[in-house]
């Protein structure tokens, strides 16, 4: 317990502050703390997670993303007209294929930063645009209903009627974003391109002289951004059921906003799996309270953008400096 | 030879040259290091001496004809792969570690590199870390992020992991530029572990008092030649800088008598919890006081209340006879202090832009015109005034700061503050990273300045630069005041045992 506390200040503080909020509106409403609500929680917020720890990646490497949102719509696309042309397909077609359209568009935004030295944040200001204006152009704004019955039918991994007769039930995309945690988990946690992703986010130089490849820290970095952004959206049509090509547009800064929340730096080095989860959460659990609370929704971006201001400004702060006066430092 | 025998030379480098654009950056220079030696590398910024690292860890490649000998093998050619294999490693200023990682991590990085195995073993790192650490009889927090530790342990940090990479000739790059003295010590003995245990280090340092106490021989530079190779014993810091330099400097005691000057700043009894305590003094017109001291004695902070960064808790401050209220460094800068803060680099300058921009930074408003807008006519006539005032070397003012050389830059910072007019100029640290020719120069400023009339308190970690250029020595200690000196009276031996006691 210590050495998580110490490990990780961020995700501790977070989960404390979650914990709380669960505690309050549990108190204020009957209907939060109950089985249907917590799964609905999940499973309305499997995609974000799974971009979440996509981005997580690209964030710890140094950079930033802005395209994937964008870029898991145009993946969305093309998998419709994908598995038209084959006829069909099946989840593992499916999976094939959106992770790798994601993980081709990801490359594109590395490919970019590296050769042409821009930083990301141009870069995929720029992709996010010209993916969205190719979308729109080539799909002309129309809306796909026409998925495969495997893609939008409903798989439902459990199922619990309670009490009162309504149904408690996790579906597909929890699973996926379990394992999309528990992959990218591994990736930074336990394997030394992980390692070494951090090394360049936190001293890219450093890393440089070291004998990492940036070239390579960038391709993982946003190809795994990329892949997942692609899982994400064949999630999210499997959810929705149709493909509608300006839906995930501004989604993006949800994520990035959840993401940076969950001790994530801005900058590079900093940033787990867990605090993306939490995160994701935490911003969730407040929605979902002012929701049951029956507070107007044109309040809720208001009020989780306050938490958000809230917590970052804390996360910055150290308690310990506010009492102890500075020394004088040298650089 | 029998296997018993001196084991060979850890370097020998013969005959170096590298020519830049017809420029020799190093001509004809032969070094050698022996095993296990401490060995300096002196010479003032651009002698070389970085060039030729650069060239023994295999950056750049010499002219034909050098000779290279690492450890007994003669190489033709040398990547820095190949200098890393042979045992090389350098300690750079910027030292290339990862804050946001554990001590662990950064010691043991290397075995996080290559291809196998691609699992990490936590436990691999922390024993990896741990022996390390154990070599040069350290214990540090395996566990602390790296970022939470003094820069004095970070060092530490990347020597260690030079050793896991088996290092067996270490250069280390001005080591000791913002350690303490305790720090500094500490290093020394780490090196001296190095060098019993048989690692060759290679110290550039421009502190030289270090550079005499720690190596054997020194290898001094000037102008990309080689001027000869020294044994430590016997030398002398004015002969090394004689050497350094080609010229002899005058280490006279500078100080004069102020006492009849009109008072300009008076403190009263300034105290701010936890910083500085009860400080009182007073500054005459013309007049350099010299504030010296251990780092965290309170001498930085001080200068910060002195600015009106930070508010004093009690205590008075009295600017030509009238009471300051400083409530921000504008009001300072306004009432006619100026500070030029010890982080030049990161604090004094903005680096990427132009000479002109930096030294009119503190001056926007004075060189305004019609409706307000910055006016090109008064900022040239500002920067063009200061730049020959202080005999800045440069190309054009429109060339980044980022270009000059650590004293030019020095003089930029001063030209900045010098515009504001003031009355007090309040130095901290002003020749850190600053080589021993270019500090003769800086000096050569401040002593001018106070010809003109302007106080002048001048802060330094380094003992022999108050006592030479100060016309009063104050030694400050756990924040207070402890000693107060006339460098005519008191000599050096006696200052510096006080302050480094």
């Amino acid at each position: 317990m210590h050495s998580f506390l110490r490990a990780y200040p961020t995700e501790a503080k977070l989960l404390a502050v979650l914990i709380l909020i669960c505690i309050g509106l549990s108190i204020a409403s009957p209907d939060f703390l109950t089985l249907v609500n917590f799964t609905s929680l999940l499973n309305n917020n499997a995609v974000n997670v799974i971009w979440a720890v996509g981005l997580l990646v690209v964030l710890i490497a140094g950079g930033i993303d802005i395209s994937f949102a964008v870029a898991a719509s145009v993946v969305q696309y093309l998998c419709v007209y994908a598995f038209a042309a084959i006829g069909g397909g099946n989840w593992a077609i499916g999976f094939l294929f959106a992770g790798g359209f994601g993980l081709a568009l990801g490359l594109i935004n590395a490919f970019l930063i590296h050769q042409f030295r821009i930083i990301s944040i141009v870069v995929t200001i720029s992709t996010f645009n010209a993916f969205f204006g190719l979308l729109m152009f080539f799909s002309s704004g129309r809306f796909l209903y026409n998925l495969p019955s495997w893609w939008s039918g409903r798989v439902i991994l459990w199922e619990y009627q309670t009490a009162s007769g309504t149904w408690a039930e996790l579906i597909l995309p929890v699973l996926v974003m379990a394992v999309c945690m528990a992959a990218t988990w591994v990736l930074i946690r336990r394997t030394t391109t992980g390692r070494q992703l951090y090394a360049f986010g936190d001293n890219p130089e450093g890393a440089r002289r070291a004998g990492i490849s940036i070239g390579l820290m960038q391709a993982i970095a946003f190809g795994w951004c990329g892949m997942m952004a692609g899982i994400a959206g064949l999630m999210q049509a499997h959810i929705t059921k149709e493909v509608v090509p300006n839906a995930l547009i501004g989604r993006e800064l949800e994520v990035l906003a959840a993401v940076v929340l969950g001790g994530a730096r801005l900058g590079g080095g900093r940033g787990s799996v867990l605090g993306c989860f939490l995160g994701v959460l935490l911003v969730a659990v407040t929605q979902n309270g002012l929701n049951l609370l029956g507070v107007s929704p044109y309040a809720f971006k208001m009020v989780v953008g306050v938490i958000i201001l809230l917590a970052i400004s804390t996360s910055n702060l150290d308690p310990a400096r506010l009492f102890v006066p500075r020394k004088g430092r040298k650089a | 030879m029998p296997a018993d025998a001196v084991p060979p030379d850890a370097l020998r480098f013969s005959g170096i040259s590298k020519i830049f654009g017809g420029v020799k950056a190093v001509d004809d220079v032969s070094f050698t290091v022996g095993a296990g030696e401490v060995h300096c590398l002196a010479g003032e910024n651009g002698c070389g001496k970085s060039t030729l690292i650069k060239i023994i860890t295999g950056v750049y490649q010499p002219e034909p004809g050098a000779g290279m000998e690492i450890f007994g093998q003669a190489y033709a050619q040398i990547s820095p792969t190949q200098a890393r294999r042979a045992g090389i490693a350098v300690i750079w200023q910027d030292l290339a570690l990862f804050a946001e990682m554990t001590v662990a991590e950064n010691i043991a990085f290397e075995t996080m590199l290559g291809n196998r195995p691609r699992a990490v073993s936590y436990a691999r790192l922390h024993q990896v870390a741990a022996a390390a650490l154990a070599r040069l009889d350290v214990e540090i927090d395996l566990d602390a992020r790296l970022g939470s530790l003094p820069i004095a342990q970070r060092q530490i940090v990347a020597i260690a992991r030079a050793l896991v990479s088996d290092a067996r000739l270490i250069f280390m790059d001005e080591p000791t530029a913002s350690l303490t003295q305790s720090e500094t010590d500490a290093l020394l003995a780490v090196v001296r572990t190095l060098s019993a245990r048989g690692v060759a280090v290679v110290f550039v340092s421009h502190r030289l008092a270090e550079v005499l106490e720690i190596s054997s021989r020194v290898t001094v530079l000037r102008d990309g030649k080689l001027v000869g190779v020294f044994p430590t014993d016997g030398l002398t810091q004015s002969r090394l800088t004689e050497l350094m330099t080609g010229t002899v400097i005058a280490h006279d005691v500078m100080a004069r008598d102020t006492g009849d000057n009109p008072e300009v700043l008076r403190i009263e009894g300034l105290t701010r919890a936890g910083e500085f305590e009860d400080i009182s003094l007073s500054l005459r017109a013309g007049e350099v006081l010299g504030l010296t001291g251990l780092i965290g004695a309170g001498r930085t902070e001080l200068c910060h209340t002195l600015f009106g960064m930070t508010r004093p808790d009690r205590g008075r401050i009295v600017l030509n006879g009238q009471d300051l209220q400083l409530r921000s460094n504008r009001d300072a800068v306004a009432a006619g202090i100026a500070y030029v803060s010890e982080d030049r680099l990161a604090l004094g300058l903005i680096q990427p832009q132009s000479i002109a921009d930096n030294t009119v930074l503190s001056v926007l408003r004075q060189i305004t015109g019609a409706g307000g807008l910055l006016s090109s006519r008064k900022k040239d006539a500002t920067v063009s005034h200061w730049i020959s005032e202080l005999a800045v070397k440069i190309g054009t003012p429109a060339d980044a700061v980022s270009t000059l050389s650590g004293g030019n830059q020095q003089r930029v910072v001063l030209a900045k503050w010098l515009a504001t007019r003031p009355k007090v100029l309040l130095l901290d640290c002003p020749t850190v990273g600053v080589d021993v020719g270019a500090r003769a120069g800086i000096f050569r400023i401040v002593r001018a300045l106070a010809e003109k009339g302007l106080a002048i308190l001048l802060v330094s970690d380094e003992v022999p630069e108050v006592f030479l250029n100060a016309d009063r020595v104050l030694h400050m200690a756990g924040g207070r005041i402890a000693h107060e000196w006339d460098p005519r009276q008191t000599g050096l031996p006696e200052m510096e045992a006080a302050v480094y006691a």
